[in-house]
């Protein structure tokens, strides 16, 4: 019971502090003294406070887009588990469920991206829907073959799963994988080098185009949910990459929550020290990502 | 073979799957050297350390890890152009197509009559992806540098069959063939050069076209 708390009051907590710390992170490699931790907080606070401008042109799906997408990204957080805890909800299969509530949360937003009809607007949407064409088959091959390995079909098994003794088992597979899945990881949640949140240019956006007329509290929503699907995914990849785990349950949730920030502090490393790809190499790179999950999964089947 | 040497041979296959669909030939070189020095390493960490094995890793490594890449890097210094040539099948074509190929020397591997101790590697379908990938780029990219780097990498799979045999193989033959590599390598460059001056394009599909200007 408290570990169902914990988990639900960590996911609605947690979520807005990552990009406060990649912020700080990069400022930090500039040289600048950056927006305060919790500047993300704020930035929610401030805009749940505003009216909303509705464009006439828009129909009821422009004010569904960013309730829908956040609804299914919420109900995502309930299958993943966080620490070695069990999520609230698990059932055999879960993963692909999982796997298509993004996939739902995502169609939402291009939708109403579309349906105002900006030029801007359709194509952030055709970058988004193209590239998670290639983002997605590496999540769902990475769950296949951790599913082999862990012999378990709901998440909470598959993810619990790896170990040490695992990754001296089957280290080049878990390795491939973990590498796929940072990627997957950052185009997903549209930081360099796939994608740059800070960009001003409408022609070089892929995700920020796409929420260009929102405003107000849809605008908060829009940002909390791409905020947890950050923590989501991290929380996904850390399970695999970082198998760190006691006896103590206590003990564990802090473990969680340090690894989340260095986490975040790693993608803030990888933010500095790179730039953008040209919009023609990204898919080549998700691409590479998605050769990498195959060739674990052959490892792993033969 | 323990299980350290079949993780460097995943390295080995992900080297193949970078040298195909980079586009910079200097990444392409380092990769190769990499590939290389690692595949140099390996007669070390399966057989028992002996005076002919340790003679054999160090030739190699100084071969392809310090030798035919300042080879290669000379040549590439001298051509004072360099124009982007998107291979045949394109950059993603190319990844795509050595990925089937390694699927496919994974199939075909497992329904080789191979001895019962080397049923369980890695090595025999590495070699054989390798080979292909090495094919594969000899066959598909433009520029004579590039199918030089795809001449590296077949030779490099064959070398990886050569792991399973390191203990019956003699120095010398080994040493033969490495010097033979690299007499290869040293004609290959001198042969780009002349591509460059006398055709004013590194595109060797030009060179069936009877006149320089079409």
């Amino acid at each position: 019971m408290i570990d169902l708390l914990i988990h639900l009051v960590l996911i609605i907590l947690i979520p807005p502090l990552l990009p406060g710390v990649i912020n700080r992170t990069k400022a930090a490699f500039a040289g600048r003294t950056g927006a305060p931790l919790l500047q993300p907080y704020y930035d929610l606070y401030r805009l749940l406070r505003k009216g909303t401008v509705f464009s006439r042109t828009t129909t009821w799906v422009f004010r569904a887009g960013p309730i829908v997408t956040l609804a299914a990204t919420l109900a995502a957080a309930l299958f993943i588990p966080l620490g070695n805890h069990a999520p609230p909800l698990s059932f055999n299969g879960d993963m692909i469920l999982f796997v298509y509530l993004l996939a739902l949360g995502r169609f939402f937003t291009t939708v109403a991206a579309l349906d105002t009809g900006s030029s801007f607007e359709g194509m952030g949407a055709a970058r988004e829907v193209t590239f998670s064409c290639l983002a997605e088959p590496v999540v769902l091959i990475t769950l296949l073959v951790l599913s082999r390995l862990s012999g378990s079909l709901s998440l909470a098994g598959i993810l619990t799963h790896s170990s040490t003794t695992l990754w001296l088992a089957s280290g080049a597979s878990l390795i491939l994988l973990v590498a796929g899945l940072f990627m997957v990881l950052l185009a997903e949640n549209c930081r360099i080098p796939f994608d740059d949140p800070t960009t001003h240019l409408e022609l070089t956006m892929i995700h920020e185009v796409l929420v260009l007329d929102h405003s107000g509290p849809a605008f908060g929503m829009i940002t909390y949910g791409a905020a947890l699907k950050l923590s989501i995914l991290s929380a996904l990849f850390l399970h695999v990459a970082l198998p760190l785990r006691n006896a103590d349950p206590y003990l564990d949730w802090l473990v969680f929550v340090i690894s989340m920030i260095l986490l975040a502090v790693a993608i803030g490393v990888v933010e500095s020290c790179m730039a953008r790809l040209r919009m023609t190499r990204v898919p080549q790179m998700l691409l590479a990502a998605c050769v990498m999950a195959a060739f674990a999964m052959i490892l792993v089947v033969r | 073979m323990s299980s350290f040497a079949d993780q460097l041979l995943v390295l080995v296959l992900l080297i193949n799957i970078l040298i195909l669909g980079t586009h910079r030939a200097r990444v392409a070189i380092r990769a190769i050297a990499l590939q290389g020095v690692v595949l140099g390493m390996m007669p070390l960490l399966i057989h028992p350390v002996q005076g002919h094995i340790l003679l054999i890793t160090l030739f190699v490594v100084l071969a392809k890890g310090v030798c035919i890449p300042w080879l290669l890097f000379g040549a590439l210094s001298k051509i004072e152009f360099s124009e982007d040539l998107p291979p045949f099948l394109g950059y993603a074509g190319n990844v795509i197509a050595g990925a089937v190929a390694t699927v496919m020397a994974f199939a075909f591997a497992a329904r080789l009559p191979l001895a019962p101790h080397h049923q369980e590697l890695l090595t025999v379908p590495a070699a054989l992806a390798t080979i292909l990938a090495g094919f594969i780029a000899l066959a598909s990219r433009r520029k004579a540098i590039n199918q030089v780097i795809g001449y590296l990498m077949l030779e490099n799979g064959i070398f990886i069959f050569g792991l399973l045999l390191t203990e019956a193989m003699p120095l010398m033959v080994e040493a033969g063939a490495l010097l033979d590599l690299i007499a290869g390598i040293f004609v290959m460059g001198i042969i780009i050069n002349q591509i460059g001056r006398e055709f004013s394009s590194i595109d060797t599909s030009r060179m069936t076209a009877l006149r320089e200007e079409e």
